[in-house]
């Protein structure tokens, strides 16, 4: 945690094991542009980022800021076309997965990275088994037989507190309350053992109540595994309660990245600024809440400079001509804004 | 402001559940709200909180009269809108808007702006005269913060914020006096919710309009609401101010939901503690006998299963809770500054 995005640099093209960096995951300047009858979409412009074995990082972002599109193509299930990885390096252990053969990365996939989605009932098969569909891996993947699959299975769906899992095994996705499909994906992700878990928004579609649960879950089964985790969501309360660090991203960039309790109580870019100001908080009786004027910008036209100039309240000339690098600004954080030391340094 | 404008005397709406092809046969009632009543005054926002599930939409219908209720009454003014039918209830429904979730679903793509936001004219000429509802339409756009010169645009040429706003100038046609918003910012990001929500409030104040909130982000409603009602499994368990449903639950339901709340700040990360409710909400076909909550409930006594407990004032309480067990609880992260 103690050298930030920017000192990394990339080795091109090394791709082997030559030069270990340590880091278990690291985005390293990925470009993705979509290319749509109506024109190409730049998604992600430079995104970098890196997790470690057990930590969370949170990817925080408005729809269309890019943060699914970056951990689909950390994933590889990017759809090509209409998305095109155009630049950019995704290391897992210090080896470019984009460089690697199909073969390859499907090891990694459920081995090393795996992946929760949001909605459950769309990522689950509805015509086999919860049990079935979760067994199915032991079986491929580590060539166990049938019966010693089942009991594999089972004791993952015991692993994510879903009670009875015995009578349950054979239950259809469509037999489970939206909380406990969320389980069952959960169990079906971790069922390889994976060093990495992305789960992007797990429980947006969730109650309270039964976010507040499938977050414990996660939390626990995280610190049994040291696994590393990329927490994408839009939530500023998910994320205040179980991140180590964050990145918020606008318009395909990172443009504030900082550990936690910093990036609360001291943003380093105006839209982190915003974000915080805009939400309503249950423990206190706000007046009117300060808003972000204006809308995010359309990626096939992306604004010159700052991408956030239009919509940002400090803007000066120099915010239209120049894009600002993310550079560090202070021990273990790093903004994208002109004026972040006078963000930061204010009082 | 004490004066009820819209009062609800236990509504009830099931729906039946039905089995067969040629012979339907009646095999149970999903009872998605079961006696439910309270009283909106003028220029007030009540907030309707409460899970997935819960009634909250079908309230949201059956006052709109969209839905007729099984039982109970909706008075308006003095006048039970369950009970109307033809010009008398077209006539009041003048009175009472919809503001609806999706603002993607909830627009005819194939309508203009203006069309949209006129429609309400046709069915009610007498509002606004044929040749001024142009003006009329290019007014209700600048009130919600729309550019008036985008009359002649398709609903798809707009963000999810300004469709939003568009629904709201819809709703703001007829010049109402209660809106019925049913989820009105959950479908927003964050940075558009806030504007959504400032440009009700602005509404409110300068139209003197009487809300309904319907959501289920307890800090959203919180934000809006002068009064709150929260419910669960069809019934209204808590109802008070929002002071005292906020800073004061007795009903351990409305403790429950508060703590799982996720606050954005990650200094009480350790200063609060969630109460973890167990398993998931029963089925609205054959709700738990006596109090409703009992299921989850960590409170639970044999009195529980038996008696339906009441929503009334209880010895510790200074308002309404349907708790026989009602107690204050520290539990909401309250905010020392």
């Amino acid at each position: 945690m103690s050298d930030i995005l920017v000192s990394e640099q990339s080795a091109p093209g090394s791709g082997g094991s030559g030069r270990p960096s340590g880091r278990l995951l690291e985005v390293d300047d990925l470009r993705v542009e979509f290319r749509t009858r109506d024109g190409v979409a730049k998604v992600i412009n430079g995104v970098t980022y890196h997790v470690d074995a057990g930590e969370t990082l949170a990817v925080l972002g408005e729809s269309g800021s890019g943060k699914s599109v970056t951990a689909q193509t950390i994933m590889g299930i990017l759809d090509t076309p209409p998305g095109f990885v155009t630049g950019g390096q995704v290391r897992f252990h210090g080896k470019d997965m984009l460089r690697m053969s199909a073969e390859e990365r499907r090891r990694i996939r459920g081995e090393g990275i795996a992946m929760i989605f949001q909605d459950a009932l769309s990522a689950l098969n509805p015509v086999f088994t919860v049990g079935f569909q979760i067994a199915e891996q032991f079986r491929v993947r580590r060539g166990l037989g049938r019966a010693e699959a089942k009991k594999r299975a089972i004791e993952m769906l015991d692993q994510v507190k879903i009670p009875n899992a015995k009578g349950r095994y054979n239950n259809y996705p469509h037999q489970f309350s939206g909380g406990m499909r969320q389980r069952a994906m959960i169990a079906m992700s971790l069922a390889l053992d994976p060093e990495v878990l992305i789960a992007d928004e797990p429980t947006t579609a969730l109650d309270v109540t039964v976010q507040a649960q499938i977050m414990d879950l996660l939390a626990e089964l995280q610190r049994e595994r040291q696994m590393g985790m990329i927490l994408i969501t839009h939530d500023l309360g998910v994320v205040a309660d179980v991140a180590d660090r964050i990145a918020v991203m606008y318009a395909g960039r990172i443009v504030e990245e900082a550990d936690v309790y910093d990036l609360y109580a001291k943003p380093a870019h105006p839209y982190t600024l915003g974000l915080i100001d805009s939400i309503p908080r249950l423990d206190e009786k706000g007046q009117q809440l300060r808003t972000i004027k204006g809308l995010p910008p359309n990626l096939m036209n992306i604004p010159p400079g700052c991408p956030f100039n239009p919509r940002c309240p400090m803007a000066q000339p120099v915010c239209r001509e120049k894009v600002p690098p993310l550079l560090q600004v202070g021990p273990a954080r790093a903004s994208a804004c002109h004026f972040a030391e006078e963000l930061v340094n204010r009082v | 402001m004490s004066e009820n404008i819209l009062e609800v005397n236990d509504l009830v709406k099931h729906y039946p559940v039905t089995q067969g092809v040629v012979f339907k046969k009646t095999v149970g009632q999903v009872k998605a709200v079961d006696g439910v009543s309270f009283g909106l005054r003028a220029g007030e926002t009540l907030g309707v909180v409460g899970e997935s599930g819960c009634g909250k939409s079908t309230l949201a219908r059956v006052l709109m009269n969209l839905e007729k209720p099984t039982a109970g009454s909706v008075v308006y003014k003095g006048q039970d809108i369950s009970k109307l039918s033809g010009g008398a209830l077209r006539r009041l429904r003048r009175q009472i808007q919809l503001v609806m979730q999706d603002p993607y679903t909830s627009l005819n793509p194939r309508m203009t702006v203006g069309d949209l936001i006129g429609e309400p004219f046709e069915i009610h000429p007498e509002v606004a005269p044929r040749g001024s509802r142009r003006a009329k339409v290019r007014e209700l756009l600048d009130l919600v913060g729309l550019n008036p010169e985008h009359i002649n645009r398709y609903p798809h040429q707009f963000s999810g914020g300004q469709r939003q706003r568009i629904g709201i100038a819809r709703a703001l046609a007829l010049r109402p006096e209660v809106i019925v918003c049913d989820e009105p910012v959950s479908a927003l990001d964050v940075s558009i919710q806030a504007q959504v929500m400032n440009l009700l409030e602005k509404l409110q104040s300068e139209l003197g309009l009487s809300y309904i909130f319907i959501a289920h982000d307890l800090s959203v409603v919180r934000h809006l609401s002068d009064r709150v009602a929260v419910m669960y499994l069809g019934k209204i368990v808590e109802i008070g101010t929002e002071d005292e449903i906020y800073e004061r639950p007795t009903h351990p339901y409305t403790q429950a939901l508060l703590s799982a709340v996720p606050v954005p700040d990650p200094t009480q990360r350790n200063n609060k503690t969630i109460i973890r409710l167990t398993g998931d909400v029963p089925s609205p076909i054959s709700p738990p006998s006596g109090c409703r909550f009992r299921t989850r409930c960590w409170k639970a006594q044999e009195v529980c299963a038996e008696q339906v407990p009441l929503l009334e004032i209880r010895r510790d309480s200074d308002h309404p809770s349907a708790c026989h067990f009602a107690e204050r609880r520290e539990i909401v992260a309250t905010h020392e500054a």
